[in-house]
């Protein structure tokens, strides 16, 4: 169980809490988040009748919100370790999960690097812990056209194309495509023929396959997570290139956040490798582990924000 | 043509039958087929308009956001996950594209790029553009291009006043074709079930119905040539218009075989009575000089002067007179001589008469005798009857068999039965039984049954023979009392 995988019909099945599954799985599917979202509150209300405030955990689109299961397995797990409620908080766009940790409504958030250095800038949040991914705190940004593109070696070569983006706030799929652009002297705003966001880097590889764009960039994490669970469709893609590392998306805790829980929190996520079921989790998050945070580790992403003039 | 009307009606029935029965199934079926022909593609239709909303419905929001993706996904749904069954169109590509009929979105991205103009896809979509160009932008439409293998369907993206496109479900011609063939098949294989229920069955209604009449036919074919075997009751047991025919064609040649019957009886009376005159004729010219010459003789014997060779020859002459006589006197038969009436005991002595003769052959003789009183018939010429019949008999059985007699008197006649088993007479012997010289058996000459005949015929009576089933040869006689009829 990986969490970018493309298999949210079975986890709906397996989500729903009564047994009338008959098959209209899109039309029904509005009905089962919904539904979803009531079970992840319900714990809230009851222990809201004891004064104990959950914690509210935002989750961006670095997840993708089809992993209901996963998402609910590890807030159990949270819940149990930190012996109090927990709440994760689902949205579809890194812009709706920074306004949440701005305005205080969620305590933690794991979020692109992006956000972070954009709330951190605004000191609205800072860094709890760093996911490991094969053990190392870093990813990158692939740029991948349809497997038919045999030519195209370099972003430059897609002038005058149509180019998918993953998220305004995303640092792979946004910010390091118009950095590299203006860092070759273009114009990010009107190189491409037409843009479009796919709110999800999952959705930037099945755009590219599909032939909708003639290309995009995006986590390398997401990618190499799709190509071991569905190759079929990561094949219909090439990466043509791969960007320099950067740290991997952070969890953070808004600022303002009582020292106990931010510790209790950061202590649980960083014991997750310690125990057995924390590191069944780790897997079907296709992660290693957590590690304590460094800020240093997001200074390319800073100095593109400040290149790109949005910070 | 002409041969299938000649044809008999053993085939002919069941064959208009099974015609009958194809034409109705072939109407019945074929009109429930270009129904769900019709029905299906009605429903493609419908399905089209209705897909077509609901994707305006979605799509308009997020054209209003430039949101292609989610233009994407809601257009590439129903093409990536059609639902099984629930929705007859199949839709091969849905397009979207903006009021300058550019491509906005394309379920299929790689044959249909963004923002290439919806004139420069191909020359189906060239012509479909001046179509939409066409059409006021408001309501939807479906397009049938007469060289295309598809379908359009055509509804604009709109919201009140703000038109932001158009979008088009392509779908297969014939999408329903399957949907349509399985419809087919089931029309044929429920139409074989009935076929190969109602046929067979036609069949034999048929082959049953016309049974009867081929069998009656036959027979009446048969009649000219031979008297035909009797029709099997059990073919035709109704009481219907056949059944009547059956009934009339039973009584119908019953009436044929009686007037047969009578036919070859008269004409063997007529030549019998005419041989009767003949030989009454012949007798009566012969005794005339047949007395003289006997007269004759009897006076030459009566002197003395006749030398004994002479006399021998005389006497020889004598003997063959009376031989003459006697044969002549025997056919003129003379049943009119008074005679006193019979009474029982003349029976009981022809049976003692004959019994020496039926001993030494042991035969069984059957004697019944129901005669109790006299009976005003003439005693003799009863009797003549009843040992000519009798002795007849006796000779005619084998050795050990059986002779049966039977008399007595019913309606007023005398009637009495002869019953011999043994030798058996052909129907050529029969026709002419009881001509004079018939001679049937090894001994006598062959008059008794013509002198028996012309007793019969004298008292008015009737003499019949016919040959039983059990190999007896069975003669009857019936005499009217009360004189001659």
């Amino acid at each position: 169980m990986y969490p970018f995988g493309n298999n949210c019909k079975k986890n709906n099945i397996n989500a729903l809490p009564h047994g009338n599954l008959h098959i209209n799985l899109i039309n029904n599917f509005n009905k089962l988040r919904l539904i979803l979202i009531l079970l992840l509150f319900l714990p809230t209300l009851v222990w809201a009748e004891d004064e104990i405030q959950p914690l509210r955990f935002g989750i961006t689109p670095v997840i993708t919100h089809d992993q209901n299961e996963l998402i609910a397995d590890w807030r159990e797990y949270l819940q149990k370790k930190l012996k109090r409620p927990v709440e994760f908080v689902l949205r579809d766009s890194y812009r709706e999960t920074i306004d949440l940790i701005k305005r205080k409504k969620i305590d933690f958030a794991w979020v692109s690097d992006y956000p972070y250095v954009y709330l951190e800038k605004m000191r609205a949040a800072k860094l709890l812990v760093i996911p490991l991914y094969h053990g190392r705190p870093y990813y990158a940004s692939y740029l991948i056209v349809p497997s038919s593109d045999r030519n195209t070696k370099s972003l430059l070569q897609l002038k005058g194309k149509i180019f998918a983006y993953a998220d305004p706030y995303s640092n792979s799929g946004y910010l390091v495509p118009r950095y590299q652009l203006q860092q070759a002297g273009e114009d990010p705003s009107h190189f491409f023929r037409k843009t479009f966001y796919t709110w999800g880097h999952e959705k930037i590889v099945n755009s590219v396959a599909q032939g909708l764009a003639d290309g995009g960039m995006l986590d390398s994490f997401v990618w190499d997570t799709l190509a071991s669970i569905q190759p079929e469709l990561t094949n219909q893609t090439r990466i043509v290139a791969k960007s320099v590392e950067f740290g991997f998306p952070p969890i953070v805790v808004r600022s303002g956040m009582n020292t106990a829980d931010t510790i209790a929190m950061q202590n649980a996520l960083l014991g997750m490798a310690k125990d057995q079921e924390g590191r069944a989790l780790l897997t079907r998050l296709n992660l290693s582990g957590f590690a304590p945070g460094n800020e240093k580790l997001y200074e390319v992403v800073r100095k593109m924000m400040h290149a790109m003039g949005d910070l | 043509m002409k041969w299938i009307l000649d044809l008999s009606f053993r085939y002919k029935l069941p064959l208009w039958g099974a015609i009958l029965i194809i034409m109705t199934q072939l109407t019945v079926s074929g009109t429930l087929i270009i129904n769900s022909y019709d029905e299906l593609k009605e429903d493609v239709l419908i399905s089209s308009e209705a897909m077509g909303y609901s994707l305006t419905t979605n799509l308009f929001p997020a054209l209003l956001h430039d949101d292609i993706w989610r233009a994407y996904e809601i257009i590439s749904t129903p093409i990536i996950r059609p639902v099984p069954g629930s929705n007859p169109v199949n839709a091969k590509n849905i397009l979207v594209v903006d009021n300058e009929l550019r491509v906005i979105v394309s379920a299929q991205p790689k044959s249909a790029p963004m923002l290439t103009a919806m004139r420069d896809l191909n020359p189906e979509y060239a012509e479909l553009a001046n179509r939409i160009s066409q059409m006021n932008g408001r309501s939807s439409q479906d397009i049938n291009l007469p060289n295309s293998k598809y379908y359009y369907y055509v509804t604009p993206i709109s919201s009140g006043s703000t038109h932001l496109g158009t979008l088009i479900i392509s779908h297969p011609k014939y999408v329903f074709w399957p949907r349509f063939t399985h419809i087919v098949g089931h029309a044929l294989w429920a139409g074989s079930i009935i076929l190969a229920i109602l046929l067979p069955f036609n069949w034999y209604w048929g082959w049953r119905m016309a049974l009867p009449l081929v069998q009656l036919t036959e027979r009446m074919g048969e009649i000219k040539r031979k008297w035909p075997a009797d029709l099997d009751p059990e073919v035709y047991a109704h009481r219907d218009e056949l059944g009547r025919l059956f009934e009339a064609y039973t009584r119908m040649l019953g009436d044929l075989m009686d007037m047969h019957e009578l036919e070859k009886k008269m004409v063997q009376s007529d030549r019998l009575a005419a041989l009767g005159q003949l030989a009454a004729g012949i007798a009566h010219e012969i005794n005339n000089p047949l007395s003289g010459m006997l007269t004759a003789i009897d006076t030459l014997k009566c002197y003395n002067e006749i030398d004994p060779h002479t006399m021998k020859t005389v006497a020889l002459i004598e003997r063959g007179l009376i031989q003459i006589k006697d044969t002549v006197g025997t056919l003129l038969v003379d049943a009119k001589i008074n005679s006193r009436k019979l009474a029982p005991q003349d029976i009981e002595d022809v049976l003692t008469l004959i019994t020496p003769l039926t001993r030494k052959k042991a035969l069984h003789v059957g004697w019944h005798n129901c005669i109790d009183d006299e009976v005003p018939l003439p005693a003799t010429p009863v009797r003549q009857i009843l040992i000519n019949l009798l002795l007849n008999a006796v000779h005619a059985a084998s050795p050990l068999g059986t002779v049966a007699f039977d008399i007595g008197i019913t309606n007023n006649q005398l009637q009495l039965s002869v019953v011999n088993d043994g030798k058996i007479l052909s129907d050529e012997q029969i026709a002419h039984l009881f001509e004079p010289f018939s001679r049937l058996g090894e001994s006598g000459h062959g008059l008794g049954l013509w002198v028996t005949y012309q007793i019969v015929l004298q008292l008015g009576g009737n003499i019949g023979v016919k040959r039983e089933l059990n190999n007896r040869m069975h003669f009857t006689v019936s005499i009217p009392i009360g004189g001659v009829a």
